[in-house]
């Protein structure tokens, strides 16, 4: 594809200081988002998967603006949003809207849902009051309500049925990329299902691009065309999803596709175990963040932090195992051991 | 395989919720049993009665408005709900102990864990000293693969990462060498590196102390890696019941069909997910007829105006669907797979 896409980040950072004491003295930072830098084409599902605490939603926030990157530039649809005023990033946000995880928390209980689908409507001064009307209903139709709902307030809604309502909500002023930060999460099981194709289908038919940030695995391969996973504030691999769910590169990649249990009883696989927790944001070890549970550690991890660099077919991986001089080593090893068998 | 014995059966077990808008029946004529030994999950999404009937077990169901108003819980053949508050307390944490979503919920943040432990050995272990319940307290979190457990001991629960908490209530559940442990949906809150170490923990020791664990989970993934049998929940009712393989291989109720359909694989990518349509109903809506009727693409007549019965379909296979009853049932199968 040659197209420009539709939204490039580069080194994107996000740090949130920490202040000790009666002065309120910066002691040091919680490096949520640190360095990343990605692109999203047009019509395209880029999918964020890391585990808690690895900046995946901090990263949508900051996409946003509702958080001020500390560093960095996104550059949307040709512009520039680190360097807009707050009106003009509020008029940008017709174009870039959010769908959030916990649909009950994110619609106000005292409005109706007929009113919570206006506003946005009402904030753009987009079209006259019958015309508002009219697309409100009209969009509770495409997610799969009716017109009478638009008198009730959120409380009189299922889960499934208020996550509809939050992407009808995205939907009001025909964005064009939507930020769903872990959309499916709260629901059960057979309600994901119902959601996750009403996303695929309006995909289609509005010919949106989805940012789409979730914990689990099978959910984002299922959904997007590429995925990026996380690891304290770093992005250790980016891929298209079939050669990353196949091929997994880094070793923490490998570890979180072989955690994930599978529903079938009689698939053996093989499990990659890593052991401890994830280190905290606010003392990140040195080198390469994830040598402290690697079980493929070598000394130059622990010394320099190895950059996102495309290995093959668009694949990238931020490792010192692929990086030329240990690729090496690692070839040397392999022929030494196959000569002693 | 032997036989081996029933440890735990719960029959005709009736819980009941008696709220301002009605009596509500979270748990609706549920009959199971765990074997010695055994893992069970019961599965299901929310709202259908596997965490109250699993707090009914536990005899610690919210009371009012909660009320058991039928049935019998026999552990090792002694009817649980004839016995007294004192008795329950005895047998709760030394024959039947639990362990719950959110560890840090159901630890005392203002006590360490040596304390929190301790209280529990000696209030089983009534002629044991300080000392040696302590002793006992690093023991346990040894084998639950705790590091450092020496110093863990005197720390506090807001010290600990979400994993290790969990691993400090397995500890602390498994104290008094119990005979069942419930776990209510022990993974649910950890990060899947983490699930994956608990769950190899609780393999383990189940292999290892023989102890029989009822797994509680929404998560069918987490059900095919560690359970041998496996009981589906729907609206308070048991729907289906088989071991682990034959609910995959061979789901009979269109509920546990669809259920299965509708999670995503991360093994290949589907390009459509299959979804159940409508929402899990309100546990006391549905008065007359199948639960699951209103949302079943193969329902009939008789779904709606009848109550089906958790019947026997093959060895160890039950399934409460008209389609496996007689009339629904053709040589082929049953009669709405057949013809679809």
């Amino acid at each position: 594809m040659d197209q420009k896409p539709l939204l490039k980040v580069e080194g994107l950072k996000k740090y949130f200081p920490i202040k000790k004491g009666l002065l309120g003295r910066t002691v040091g930072h919680v490096k949520a988002v640190d360095d990343i830098s990605f692109y999203v084409n047009k019509g395209e599902t880029l999918g964020i998967v890391g585990e808690s605490g690895c900046g995946k939603s901090t990263t949508g926030r900051v996409l946003m603006r509702l958080l001020e990157p500390t560093e960095g530039t996104v550059e949307f649809d040709g512009k520039e949003l680190t360097s807009l005023s707050s009106s003009e990033m509020r008029k940008m946000r017709r174009d870039i809207q959010m769908v959030f995880q916990d649909p009950y928390a994110s619609l106000n209980p005292r409005h109706t849902i007929g009113k919570i689908l206006e506003e946005p409507l009402l904030v753009h001064g987009i079209s006259d009051a019958k015309e508002r009307k009219k697309s409100v209903i009209k969009f509770l139709e495409i997610v799969g309500l009716s017109a009478f709902h638009a008198k009730r307030y959120p409380h009189q809604f299922s889960g499934g049925q208020r996550q509809r309502i939050g992407i009808a909500r995205a939907l009001m002023t025909n964005p064009k990329l939507i930020i769903a930060d872990e959309p499916v999460s709260a629901l059960d099981v057979s309600i994901q299902a119902q959601v996750l194709n009403l996303m695929q289908d309006l995909q289609k038919e509005f010919d949106l691009t989805y940012i789409f940030i979730a914990h689990d695995l099978g959910v984002v391969r299922h959904i997007s065309d590429r995925v990026g996973v996380m690891y304290l504030g770093k992005m250790v691999e980016l891929a298209p999803s079939e050669q990353l769910y196949a091929t997994p590169l880094h070793p923490y990649t490998k570890a979180l596709l072989s955690a994930v249990p599978v529903p079938d009883p009689d698939y053996v696989k093989e499990q990659v175990m890593i052991d401890g927790d994830i280190p905290s944001p606010a003392n990140p070890p040195s080198g390469c963040t994830f040598h402290t549970r690697c079980p493929f550690k070598m000394d130059i991890c622990t010394k320099v932090s190895p950059q996102l660099m495309e290995h093959e077919n668009g694949q990238s991986v931020a490792c010192h195992l692929y990086s030329e001089q240990a690729g090496n080593d690692i070839e040397m090893k392999e022929k030494e051991m196959e000569g002693s068998l | 395989m032997s036989e081996r014995k029933k440890v735990l059966e719960v029959k005709d077990l009736q819980t009941t919720f008696f709220t301002d808008s009605g009596a509500i029946p979270a748990v609706d004529h549920v009959d199971f049993f765990v074997r010695e030994g055994e893992v069970l999950g019961i599965v299901g999404e929310s709202g259908c009665g596997k965490s109250v009937t699993s707090l009914s077990v536990m005899g610690l169901v919210p009371k009012p408005p909660g009320k058991i108003t039928g049935g019998e819980i026999l552990f090792q053949g002694n009817d649980l709900l004839k016995k007294s508050e004192r008795e329950m307390r005895y047998i709760r944490g030394n024959d039947i102990a639990m362990i719950f979503q959110e560890p840090m919920t159901s630890l005392n943040p203002l006590f360490t864990i040596g304390n929190q432990m301790s209280e529990a050995i000696l209030i089983h272990e009534k002629k044991w000293s300080k000392k040696r319940a302590r002793a006992r307290a690093v023991e346990m979190l040894k084998l639950v693969g705790l590091p450092r457990a020496d110093e863990l001991i005197d720390e506090y629960p807001h010290q600990l990462s979400g994993g290790m908490r969990q691993r400090v209530m397995i500890a602390m559940a498994l104290v008094c060498d119990p005979k069942v442990l419930i776990a209510d949906e022990p993974t649910t809150a950890l990060d899947v590196t983490i699930q994956a170490q608990i769950l190899k923990l609780m393999k383990e020791l189940n292999t290892r102390l023989d102890t029989a664990i009822m797994l509680i989970t929404h998560d069918l993934g987490v059900v095919a890696e560690t359970c041998e049998r496996v009981i589906v929940m729907y609206a308070g009712q048991v729907i289906e019941e088989a071991s682990v393989k034959k609910i995959f291989e061979d789901p009979q109720h269109p509920y546990t069909k669809g259920l299965i359909q509708s999670v995503p694989d991360m093994r290949y990518k589907k390009d459509r997910l299959y979804s159940i349509p409508g929402n899990v109903p309100k546990p006391g809506t549905i008065k007359k007829g199948c639960k699951f009727a209103a949302r079943c693409e193969f329902a009939f007549d008789r779904c709606l105006a009848e109550d089906p019965a958790l019947i026997q379909t093959e060895t160890g296979h039950q399934t409460r669907c008209f389609l496996y009853s007689e009339e629904g049932v053709t040589q082929d199968g049953p009669k709405a797979f057949v013809e679809s």
